[in-house]
């Protein structure tokens, strides 16, 4: 498939889970398919970083759901500071581990999963759907204790990048964390990857283990292949984060000139080797 | 003879200190100078605890901050999610920043002002709801002022004492703030109205102005102990091994 082709798949108004994490193995290519097409009113589930900078500064999320928004080297993404602090989503913030809660229970297709994290904190007065659940088994004091019920999350179509995978969607991930990627895929109803290559299956064991084959092809509806897809977040052993072209980017969000230029130059690129060339085209590219 | 510690010195031996008594927990500091801390102490007195390199595995040996190229002695593989079955097991031990921190220990790393629109976005909850009512905590706020230490906190990432007290038994047992460690001194909550404390006050500032630059009422002892100076082979640890290239000076500019 191509990146269109898979944005051509979506609706506005859909709910959209997207791995990686923070600044890293995002799948930026179909992204900025995202950012450039005419969809609104979208909601974003991620562990954030440029994706839902991009996808707020865009205008096209409506709402964002998240554990954190952070591009790592730049502690708070720029852009969705500016979106928070203008009010310009709607938004789900929840304690990082309780978000993978809400993964997980969509996985496992049950409502919810308790847990204790957000009892005492604002988290449950910043989400005031949030419900609590007593436990059924009292504890050695006879107590049922209350706990957060975290519930699923309703995710019509995750978007990941993977380093591998074969035309048939098994993906392959060879950096140091596979991140949530996994329970991406199977919290939502379709699941389109990209990847840094595609390779026949029987060469998915050349660069890696069995153990790196964490997305079986059960959960997944299409493949892109994208070489540099996940760019400028870091895509290792394939590529490291480009920490120049993310600080321009950073940089935008205060200048709206610069983010003018940025979105034409960039984002509306027509097509992931249109931005590939303006990326490497970049004064003091070294790449 | 070393030459003579100097404050980010003393606050990153404050913050080792935080962990004395832990045992083979995760030791898991964020921040420049509680990872010097974290590291410090598990290179002298809590040898057991285990630390992660900062990005996916446990090394066993003592790293130095902010190299990404030294080599890692690999004891076992750490990706995020399993990050979190730890905080869950209780076996580990946070060190945190905090934008606000009032008397009672409630953490804001979230936004100042409405949530709803803050006027500053800061991080944002992050762990710190899971990490509190599962496990020790500590903090460090290496701007000690009126800002920072507040009567009341904009938004709670992290619950304090009174926040907790009415929560389950299993919470009231697993939550401890151990201690907060600014760049005046260091502060626990070892009273019987688990409020603020003063500990000790580093070398060269005075309790008048630790009260000062509190927002808030301290509980001051009759007797504050000035913080301990580094040893000898604690500065040299500091100074070669963990942070040769003086990364911890930063956070005191």
């Amino acid at each position: 498939m191509t990146e269109d082709e898979v944005v051509a798949e979506l609706e506005s108004g859909m709910t959209i889970g997207i791995g990686g994490w923070g600044s890293r193995r995002k799948p930026m290519s179909l992204v900025r398919a995202i950012a450039r097409s005419d969809l609104i009113d979208l909601t974003i589930v991620a562990y954030g970083g440029p994706d839902i900078g991009l996808l707020c500064a865009t205008g096209k999320a409506r709402k964002v759901v998240y554990g954190f928004v952070s591009l790592d080297s730049i502690p708070l993404e720029p852009h969705f500071r500016v979106a928070r602090q203008t009010a310009a989503v709607d938004f789900a913030e929840f304690d990082e581990g309780a978000f993978y809660l809400g993964l997980l229970a969509a996985a496992h297709r049950v409502p919810f999963y308790p847990t204790r994290a957000g009892l005492g904190s604002d988290m449950l007065t910043m989400n005031p759907d949030l419900r609590t659940v007593a436990s059924p088994y009292p504890d050695a004091d006879g107590h049922h204790e209350e706990l957060v019920a975290i519930p699923a999350f309703d995710i019509d179509v995750s978007l990941v990048h993977m380093n591998r995978a074969d035309a048939g969607g098994n993906g392959q991930f060879l950096g140091p964390d596979l991140y949530f990627d996994d329970l991406f895929a199977k919290a939502a109803k379709r699941t389109f990857m990209s990847c840094e290559k595609v390779v026949p299956t029987g060469q998915l064991l050349d660069e890696g283990t069995f153990h790196t084959l964490k997305i079986p092809r059960l959960f997944v509806d299409g493949v892109v292949e994208a070489p540099r897809g996940a760019h400028f977040t870091e895509c290792p052993p394939d590529y490291g984060r480009d920490e120049a072209f993310q600080r321009e980017y950073a940089a935008t969000a205060k200048d709206p000139e610069a983010w003018a230029a940025f979105r034409e130059c960039y984002v509306d690129a027509p097509g992931h080797e249109a931005y590939l060339a303006a990326v490497d085209a970049r004064e003091g590219s070294s790449s | 003879m070393s030459d003579p510690a100097t404050i980010d010195e003393v606050c990153a031996v404050a913050m080792a200190e935080a962990f004395r008594g832990d045992g083979e927990i995760l030791c898991n500091p964020i921040g420049t100078t509680p990872i010097i801390g974290g590291r410090l102490a598990r290179a002298t007195f809590e040898p057991d605890m285990v630390m992660t390199d900062a990005v996916s595995v446990l090394a066993a040996n003592i790293l130095p901050v902010g190299d990404d190229e030294a080599p890692r002695l690999v004891e076992a593989w750490m990706p995020y999610r399993d990050v979190f079955d730890i905080v869950w097991s209780g076996r580990r031990h946070v060190v945190m920043g905090a934008s606000q921190i009032d008397a009672h220990g409630n953490q804001n790393l979230a936004a100042i002002g409405d949530w709803r629109q803050p006027r500053a976005q800061l991080l944002g909850l992050r762990g710190a709801p899971g990490n509190l009512v599962n496990h020790a905590t500590s903090y460090w706020v290496p701007n000690h002022s009126t800002r920072s230490f507040v009567p009341t906190v904009d938004v709670v990432s992290g619950p304090g004492y009174d926040r907790v007290a009415g929560l389950s038994r299993f919470i009231r047992d697993n939550h401890a703030i151990r201690r907060v460690v600014s760049n005046l001194g260091v502060f626990d909550f070892a009273n019987d109205e688990q409020r603020m404390q003063l500990v000790s006050v580093h070398p060269g500032v005075t309790v008048d102005e630790v009260v000062d630059a509190t927002g808030f009422e301290l509980v001051v002892p009759d007797e504050v102990a000035e913080s301990r100076q580094p040893t000898d082979e604690e500065l040299r640890l500091i100074r070669e091994v963990i942070d040769p290239h003086g990364l911890r000076k930063a956070e005191f500019r």
